[in-house]
């Protein structure tokens, strides 16, 4: 067989061919309709070659400077035209106070230890209202987005509990609670918890049914689906959960200590903001927003985002993304 | 014989029925492809199988444990890399940790790709992925394995290895297929036997069997194919208005 002299004809498989031993001169055209490859070998290196081929090359992250430099000359813009409305002189210097005021205000609160305190005790405050909303929330979630009755009977609930300003509460639990701390934490609680759970469960909505499919054929139980298929696969949603969670415990959070102020609760990020309203002191005021504004952003940039977006670099969500 | 299908039927609501009378027997080791054209109940017939849907009427017997399964995509999991997804397969199986790493090796090896175990779906090519779905099928250590058109979405140079793949395979594991397909070519490159399965209701209105010869001789396996072509097309011609 190896002397057939036409070189358009291929050889004929010599290891798969049950019938080698026939002496059949007849010549063999492959198409696509018989065996392409001549053998074990050769597939693998057809194969290997053709991944080669239709995989991307892996491209090398770089640091981004526009990254950094974009956010930062934005900010310095705003900061210019807040300055230059200020210059204008349109309104009294004590209500409307210039950047390098509170600026100044900063540094007196800073030198009295309140910016440290008060930051400390909110962030405090909310990272553990926050903690153990999720723990509340990440079950309840689960079992309502997997149980149709649990779902159909306490959904709407859910989401009207979202949409209900959890502010709405501070009255309420300075009633149950008196000015502790619980007060505190049940304000944050009702803010968080909802939103995660809403997060949770329309992150399960929009998992592919294919992934369910699997799930079933590869023989899961309703625990391991829960865990193995749908957590990690509307872990995207969750995390838009968790996202919206934190922005709220933090609202809440603020909105809780800038009306419940005394009693046994510390002195924290809304406590400055309403004594520098007591004072009418309009720089605290702007330097008590600034410093709410910054954990906001600060806590969105170094816990949030790298996570988001080592998720969905994972996943291969990001390319095309302007993230 | 592992599957046995008498008399099978299947109506979904009050519509008319999918499958109507569908009779086949399937040996042990066997590489069936089950052709039909659209609407012909193709996959109904395979998730039956699997075990995932009842039928309405007659009876079938199957393996006790149940069918492995491999889809028209790949759908691998993308929180999971190659290997990973392999390893949930054989977790779900209650295979214990180490034995899952050296099994989930073994059987990127067999599908050629020991050495992209560690990349993620969205890297991999749609042939790639379709073979990572192959080994994780078979992670399942299920004597029979459904195929519902796994190769229906790759370009052609592809689908062409890996036919010869599938079948490399099919001989190194021994294990019993039902490839669905709706392309003639394809069936007639896989099977050992070919149903073709009437459309509106799907019924096995006639089978081929295809030797050894057809494997290694496009002459022959064109012939078939055409023989079968014609076939299909009466049945759909049929449904002409």
């Amino acid at each position: 067989m190896p002397s057939n002299p036409t070189p358009v004809v291929e050889e004929k498989p010599v290891a798969e061919s049950v019938e080698t031993g026939s002496a059949e001169p007849r010549e063999h055209v492959h198409a696509a309709l018989t065996r392409t490859s001549t053998g074990n070998e050769d597939l693998r290196e057809l194969e290997s070659g053709l991944d080669s081929l239709q995989s991307d090359t892996v491209r090398k992250h770089r640091i981004d400077w526009t990254r950094i430099l974009l956010p930062i000359a934005a900010l310095v813009v705003l900061v210019l035209i807040w300055q230059f409305y200020v210059s204008l002189g349109l309104k009294r210097r004590d209500q409307v106070p210039g950047p390098l005021d509170v600026l100044n205000q900063m540094g007196v609160l800073w030198g009295e230890g309140k910016v440290q305190e008060s930051v400390w005790t909110s962030l405090q405050r909310g990272i553990v209202g926050f903690v153990i909303s999720v723990a509340i929330a990440t079950p309840v979630g689960l079992l309502l987005a997997q149980v149709a009755p649990l779902r159909r009977a306490f959904g709407p609930l859910i989401s009207g509990l979202q949409v209900l300003p959890s502010v709405a509460w501070v009255p309420a639990a300075i009633i149950w609670f008196g000015l502790t701390d619980a007060t505190v934490y049940f304000v944050v609680f009702m803010g968080a918890i909802p939103s995660i759970i809403n997060g949770l469960i329309s992150g399960v909505d929009q998992i592919p049914p294919q992934y369910r499919r699997v799930g079933t054929v590869l023989g899961a139980s309703r625990l391991q689906m829960a865990l193995q298929v749908i957590l990690p696969a509307a872990l995207p949603g969750y995390l838009g959960g968790l996202k919206q969670g934190w922005a709220f415990s933090w609202r809440s959070l603020m909105a809780a200590e800038i009306i419940a102020v005394g009693g046994t609760i510390g002195f924290g990020l809304g406590s400055l903001l309403d004594q520098g309203r007591q004072l009418s002191d309009m720089a605290v005021v702007m330097a008590a927003i600034l410093l709410i504004l910054a954990v906001g952003i600060l806590i969105e940039l170094l816990v949030f985002g790298p996570i988001e977006k080592r998720l969905l670099r994972r996943r291969g969500l990001l390319a095309g993304s302007t993230r | 014989m592992p599957v046995v299908l008498e008399h099978l039927g299947k109506r979904f609501g009050d519509g008319a029925p999918v499958l109507d009378d569908v009779n086949a027997n399937i040996g042990r080791g066997e590489f069936v492809a089950l052709l039909g054209a659209s609407g012909c109940g193709k996959s109904t017939l395979l998730n039956i199988i699997a075990g995932l849907e009842a039928p309405t009427s007659g009876a079938l017997e199957v393996p006790s444990d149940g069918a492995a399964f491999m889809f028209q995509d790949a759908a691998l999991f993308p929180w999971l890399t190659a290997r990973e997804n392999i390893e949930l397969a054989l977790k779900l199986r209650g295979v214990g940790k180490a034995e899952r790493r050296a099994k989930a090796q073994e059987l990127l090896e067999l599908v050629h790709l020991g050495a992209a175990g560690d990349k993620r779906p969205h890297e991999l090519s749609g042939g790639m992925r379709q073979r990572v779905s192959l080994a994780r099928s078979l992670a399942q250590d299920r004597q029979l394995l459904l195929m519902d058109e796994p190769f229906a979405a790759l370009d052609a140079i592809t689908r062409d290895l890996l036919h010869d793949e599938l079948e490399r395979i099919w001989k190194e594991t021994g294990r019993t297929i039902v490839f669905v397909t709706h392309n003639v070519r394809e069936a007639v490159r896989l099977g050992q036997r070919v149903l073709l399965l009437s459309s509106r209701p799907g019924r096995v209105v006639q089978e081929w069997a295809v030797t050894e010869e057809h494997r290694t001789d496009a002459g022959l396996a064109g012939q078939l194919t055409g023989v079968i072509t014609a076939r299909l097309r009466e049945e759909i011609r049929r449904h002409a208005k």
